[in-house]
């Protein structure tokens, strides 16, 4: 494992530690955050695809019922049926922190025509029931059309950031760690090394001191 | 709290329905069309858009690019002809992007 070039000195080992035990406190921290956002994701991700599996049957359906609808009324006359909405679909949305994801919230607001009290926006006189049917089995798959698209998202999201997530705590754990670890050693040996230097030269010069006081 | 609104882009025949809702309903069959469209809606204010699987496997590169940003969030829907199974993989892809292998719902569930 590579060492980080560095000065021994005993100022950079005293940095090296620090940094050291900032990295292993990161990395435990990042794991715990790895572990749970895995957890959640797992059960985010098994409702997703429960609700895709139900949503896309049930809008298979709905567009079954719209196919028969065409099939018994011209496409003009179906078309000037819906033309005009009697209501009016818009989304409030907020976010929702999960484990440092953000993650929305979808919330359908519907402004209602006060003068219409069903969702048909037309005249039963010119359309078949066919086309009631379809709309309403539409209308009916749609709350859960939004509650997919939020759980969807939100499982984009925490996927991403587990990514993240993981390569953080890999890199911590397989590259900085060891090569701080590596580089504290590699400097503790230096210096106990040049320690010992010092200590074999002075008592070297000792030797030689003394030499020249017994002959002179 | 600000407002914001819900996009369908599919085939006509898909779509229609779509409208009686009071959904913006967005008729295509044209990819280059229904890719312009992802990028124009996507800086309006649309946090959710609905795109036919007919639509979205050849819009890869327009969908990936808003997987990671908060809005919009682009959902596949199967059209008048059945689903493809595309909604589905993307769900098993994002199960694979996380924990590194899809071993929730297996390659062939």
């Amino acid at each position: 494992m590579a060492k980080l070039n560095v000065n021994p000195t005993r100022m950079e080992l005293t940095r090296l530690k620090g940094r050291l035990k900032t990295a292993k406190r990161g990395h435990k921290l990042l794991k715990d955050k790895q572990d749970e956002l895995m957890k959640k994701f797992i059960d985010y991700v098994k409702r997703n695809m429960e609700l895709r599996l139900d949503v896309e049957k049930e809008l298979t359906i709905a567009f079954k019922n719209f196919l028969i609808a065409r099939a018994v009324m011209s496409s003009e006359v179906l078309e000037e049926a819906i033309m005009y909405p009697t209501q009016k679909i818009n989304l409030e949305m907020s976010t929702r922190n999960i484990m440092s994801v953000n993650s929305p919230i979808f919330n359908l607001v519907k402004e209602e025509n006060k003068e219409v009290s069903n969702i048909y926006p037309y005249g039963f006189a010119a359309t078949s029931g066919e086309l009631d049917g379809a709309i309403y089995s539409l209308k009916v798959v749609f709350d859960k059309l939004i509650e997919l698209a939020q759980v969807e998202k939100t499982c984009q999201l925490m996927a991403d950031e587990i990514e993240k997530t993981r390569r953080r705590v890999n890199a911590l754990e397989y590259v900085m760690i060891p090569q701080l670890i590596e580089t504290v050693k590699y400097i503790t040996m230096k210096l106990d090394e040049n320690e010992r230097g010092s200590r074999v030269r002075l008592m070297k010069v000792k030797d030689m001191i003394e030499k020249r006081k017994a002959e002179a | 709290m600000y407002m914001y609104k819900i996009g369908v882009i599919g085939d006509k025949d898909s779509v229609l329905g779509f409208k009686a809702l009071g959904v913006s309903v967005f008729p295509t069959n044209d990819i280059r069309e229904a890719n312009k469209l992802i990028h124009k809606l996507a800086k309006e204010n649309y946090a959710v858009l609905f795109v036919t699987e007919q639509l979205a496997k050849d819009l890869n590169e327009a969908i990936n690019e808003y997987k990671d940003s908060l809005t919009p969030a682009i959902i596949m829907i199967p059209n008048n002809r059945g689903a493809l199974g595309l909604g589905i993989d993307g769900v098993k892809k994002s199960v694979e992007k996380a924990i590194g292998s899809d071993i929730l719902f297996g390659k062939e569930g």
